[in-house]
């Protein structure tokens, strides 16, 4: 089982968490030229590989945050979570 | 090669089994094919078997990193169904039926299509209304499909949970009796054994390093083995799609992640189809050893780990206890995982790139099992004459560009949410 620290609230097991997929993919801003390329990306085009992935959790059963997990996408281990907020550095 | 029949066997009975050839072989990588299938699961096997047998492209090669078969292919549920309201997935997945019905003498070698049916259980009235709207769609397509009420449904899974004060009471289901399962492993082992026999190069420990690409064309691939040059490769790697596709500077509508299935001890004989619970993600079959086959939903976050976790496992059997309760009482002899290409609509992707002479193979997300023969021979029909059959024209990769998604499940852009 996975066990993920919330920022808000510690650590606490996956069971408490959904998945919110990819945290580095970026809505096109708008009021700017935006192809259709730029929302393809956007909302489908995901680069999943194997290794560290910066990804969004929600603590569901918890606080109900947004948070960003880096995780190994290979061993699962977890390095690192943020605040919503917070850039990924 | 050696026929394989009941005389061969008594043959080689008589010699304690000692002279049987090779399956395959075991070749050294040549310097040039016509093309290179990356990946010896399923898919790839039959796919440079169709090359073989029906556009005679004969110098084919197989680049696996491990071993053929020991993917997806030997990892899944072994379900075969065309059971789809769409008709891009209809006709596609029962053009595949009528390859499997005629599998085991097609490729000389067992395996075990067993068309056992295929009942999806409705537990709402509304359910029914949907299920008798995919049944009729199924049905002008020429598939067949029953719709079935409580009590027909009693009647052939008696050991369901018919009670009255359930969470999930059953109302009535849909069936596909021409949908089966098969041995997973003897398809894999088919496949090789005829493109082995026709002259394709099936070449295992060999992992894809790069590729060599220039003016948007294909010269080769750079591989552990050396290289090979080629003027057409097709990628068939299923949870590794996104890896390779990082090494074509490629990136795709696909997320890679990881499901489970496991069996139970084996049981005497209790449930003769495949049933799958209406109310969420889990289906059940009985093997012929008689072990309970279990799967459900996918882990949920992408993962390459190729084994799974335990709140997953349990809420999917927690699933499958609300609808036949006798499960409580198996014990688990075995789980396992294996990693997903899930594509962002839920429907596979067979199709051109825009690199003149690679072709992509992947999204299959749960069902990549059943669609092995159909997706071969389409792709194999790709490959050879450079442009897509009618069956998999649907499977586009522009689509996602264009917004002809094929939904058929309606999970929207995070097929990992069901």
């Amino acid at each position: 089982m996975l066990h993920i620290k919330c920022p808000h609230c510690g650590m606490r097991s996956q069971n408490e968490f959904s998945y919110g997929g990819d945290a580095s993919v970026k809505r096109p801003e708008l009021g700017k030229d935006i192809s259709d390329q730029d929302w393809n990306n956007f909302v489908y085009n995901r680069k999943s590989l194997r290794g560290k992935h910066w990804e969004l959790w929600q603590h569901l059963a918890g606080c109900r945050q947004w948070i960003k997990v880096e995780r190994d996408t290979g061993s699962h281990e977890i390095f690192k979570t943020l605040k919503a907020e917070e850039e990924i550095s | 090669m050696q026929k394989y029949s009941v005389f061969s066997l008594i043959k080689n009975a008589l010699s304690n089994h000692e002279n049987w050839d090779l399956a395959w072989k075991d070749p050294t990588p040549k310097k040039e094919y016509d093309v290179v299938i990356i990946g010896g699961g399923g898919h790839g096997l039959a796919t440079a078997y169709y090359l073989a047998k029906e556009h005679n492209i004969t110098n084919v090669a197989i680049i696996e990193k491990g071993w053929i078969g020991g993917g997806n292919v030997g990892r899944n549920t072994t379900i075969i169904r065309s059971n789809y309201m769409y008709d891009e997935n209809a006709l596609f997945s029962e053009f595949g039926m009528n390859l499997w019905r005629k599998m085991s003498q097609d490729l000389n070698y067992n395996v075990m299509f067993s068309p056992r049916g295929i009942i999806n259980l409705a537990h709402s009235d509304a359910q029914m209304n949907v299920y008798a709207r995919r049944g009729n769609s199924m049905r002008l397509n020429g598939i067949d499909a029953v719709l079935l009420n409580r009590e027909q449904v009693k009647e052939i899974i008696p050991m369901a949970d018919f009670s009255e004060n359930v969470r999930f009471p059953i109302f009535g289901g849909l069936m596909q009796p021409s949908a089966g399962t098969a041995r997973h492993d003897a398809v894999a082992w088919g496949y090789a054994r005829q493109a082995d026999s026709m002259g394709v190069d099936i070449i295992q420990n060999c992992e894809v390093i790069g590729f060599d690409i220039s003016a948007g064309k294909v010269n080769g691939i750079r591989t552990s083995r050396g290289e090979i040059k080629t003027k057409k490769i097709g990628l068939c790697v299923a949870g590794s799609t996104n890896i390779l596709a990082e090494k074509l500077n490629m990136t795709l509508p696909i997320e890679t992640h990881l499901l489970q299935a496991c069996v139970s001890e084996p049981v005497k004989p209790v449930l003769d189809n495949v049933v799958t619970f209406g109310a969420g993600h889990f289906y059940i079959s009985q093997s012929d050893k008689g072990e309970m086959v279990m799967g459900g939903d996918l882990d949920g976050y992408n993962s390459y780990a190729q084994r799974g976790n335990l709140p997953t496992l349990q809420h999917v059997l927690t699933e499958g206890i609300a609808m036949m309760p006798f499960l409580s009482k198996l014990k688990m002899l075995r789980t396992w995982g294996g990693i997903m290409d899930m594509s962002m609509d839920g429907s596979p992707i067979i199709d051109k790139t825009h690199i003149e002479g690679l072709y992509l193979n992947c999204g299959w997300c749960y069902g990549g099992f059943k669609a092995t023969p159909a997706s071969g021979w389409t792709f194999a029909h790709t490959i050879a004459q450079d442009r897509v059959h009618e069956l998999n024209a649907g499977y586009s990769l522009n689509r996602f560009n264009t917004g002809h998604l094929l939904d058929e499940k309606g999970l929207g852009t995070k097929t990992w949410i069901s």
